[in-house]
């Protein structure tokens, strides 16, 4: 039987070891987050579109996204970035591009759901009313589409800083891998994992313990 | 760019390209290595889909019941398996569990991610579970309560049979989630399809090639079992009740 020691763990060791990967994950999930979702409603606009060269490509993408397991997104666009733009790019940033979008596809079928939940009856109040359809959906879709959407948008948030953790495929440096490169040079991988698992786990449980208040309060208010 | 689809007939070892692209009599190609790492996804997703259903189908009932006690080891088995990312799970079953529990020590690697996979999406199975029997109006638990059958019967007999029924659709896309899910057993050395697109990309530098064949693969998989979830769909429909054709 292995005795646990965390005694090594000193801030010390944490800052210079576990920081800059935790940095790295807040980062890539919120630019992903944020990135995502802008696309995501764009791709959602496209596929809720009557014009079948704009809904056809989105539907195309969103399905082929996916239906790929995001290990195989992370290494096919690790190796295809660096063919197309002719140089080799780090694997943040190869990170940061795959994640954006990669997520844009699972935010799309979030904001798709969240714009249809709207009654037919206020797009065509705002036609009525003159509007143009940018504005028909800028001022009245969208606000609401997000309002009722967000705390599904935000649960995929937790997933999507879970799954930042499969960076691991192309060796960036993030939280997890904070904590492998700790555990390797001092020798204690288990005590390193055990951590990184219930840092993760607290992150993610709070969060999601805050989700459902919001969702309660909305569910409230509406 | 060119294609070099002969890369998949080369040998493994000497890089020569083998007739017929099959190795046989000791030699290895990347076929033959592309279709065991085929295999290995497929066992590994299947087990693991085995252990999620089994573990899923438990803690999704124990939710519903009216026992505090199973209701709270239930909530705290779907939040623990579901807030700690699957590759950390991985770690924690490849790393950490033959550490801390001996007798785990000699178990292989294969069991322990699909222990690790399959408990994860336990927990997301269980949460279809529990939706799905709370969805069934409340009346034919009391019914059944009422017509003198004990908890276990009520569930037996009256809520399972429909509640089951109203779960394959979710169940079938985290069945497809599964076969995804088990690109990460890489990480632990099983020599699945992720790996092998990691290595063999490295050797044989036709990255898009060895890419597609597996993206392919996954592709394949996944949709062979959304095929499989339909037709037992369509098999168990009863006529007249929810979804149910006529």
């Amino acid at each position: 039987m292995l005795t646990l020691d965390f005694a090594f763990l000193t801030p010390q060791v944490v800052s210079s070891y576990v920081l800059k990967g935790f940095a790295f994950s807040l980062q890539l999930t919120l630019v992903a987050m944020l990135g995502g979702i802008a696309l995501g409603t764009v791709l959602a606009l496209m596929r809720l579109s009557s014009k079948p060269w704009l809904a056809l490509p989105a539907a195309g993408y969103v399905n082929t996204m996916r239906s790929i397991p995001l290990v195989m997104v992370i290494l096919w666009f690790f190796l295809l970035i660096p063919l197309i733009i002719g140089r080799p790019l780090g694997a943040e940033m190869s990170a940061v591009i795959t994640f954006t979008l990669f997520e844009a596809a699972y935010y799309s079928e979030i904001m798709r759901a969240g714009i249809q939940s709207i009654p037919k009856g206020q797009v065509a109040a705002g036609y009525a009313l003159g509007m143009r359809y940018g504005q028909t959906m800028r001022l009245i879709v969208l606000p609401q589409a997000f309002r009722n959407m967000l705390p599904v948008l935000l649960t995929q948030t937790i997933i999507l800083f879970q799954d930042t953790s499969l960076v691991y495929a192309i060796g960036a440096y993030d939280l997890l891998k904070g904590f492998e490169v700790a555990g390797k040079n001092f020798n204690r991988p288990v005590e390193t994992y055990l951590v990184a698992a219930v840092l993760y786990f607290v992150i993610c449980f709070s969060l999601s313990m805050l989700v459902r208040k919001l969702q309660q309060r909305i569910a409230i208010v509406r | 760019m060119n294609w070099d689809w002969q890369v998949f007939c080369k040998d493994t070892i000497d890089g020569e390209i083998v007739p017929r692209c099959f190795g046989g009599a000791g030699d290895v190609t990347y076929l033959d290595w592309l279709l065991s790492a085929w295999g290995w996804t497929l066992s590994v997703s299947l087990l693991a889909l085995l252990v999620a259903l089994a573990f899923g189908a438990i803690m999704g009932i124990l939710r519903t019941t009216p026992n505090r006690g199973l209701v709270f080891l239930g909530n705290a088995w779907t939040e623990l398996f579901r807030n700690i990312p699957l590759l950390v799970q991985i770690f924690l079953w490849y790393h950490v569990v033959p550490s801390l529990i001996p007798p785990l020590r000699g178990v292989p690697s294969f069991i322990l991610v699909v222990l690790g996979l399959g408990l994860f999406t336990s927990a997301r199975i269980s949460e279809q579970v529990k939706a799905g029997i709370q969805s069934l109006p409340r009346g034919q638990r009391m019914a059944g309560l009422a017509m003198g059958f004990t908890l276990p019967q009520t569930y037996r007999y009256v809520l399972l049979p429909m509640a089951f029924r109203i779960v394959i659709p979710p169940l079938t896309s985290e069945a497809m989630n599964i076969v995804k899910n088990s690109a990460v057993a890489f990480a632990v050395s099983i020599s699945e399809l992720t790996l092998f697109a990691l290595q063999a990309q490295e050797e044989t530098a036709r990255g898009i090639e060895v890419y597609l064949a597996v993206t392919g693969l996954y592709f394949i998989s996944a949709f062979v079992l959304n095929r499989v979830f339909h037709f037992v769909e369509s098999r168990v429909r009863v006529p007249g009740m929810i979804g149910g054709g006529h």
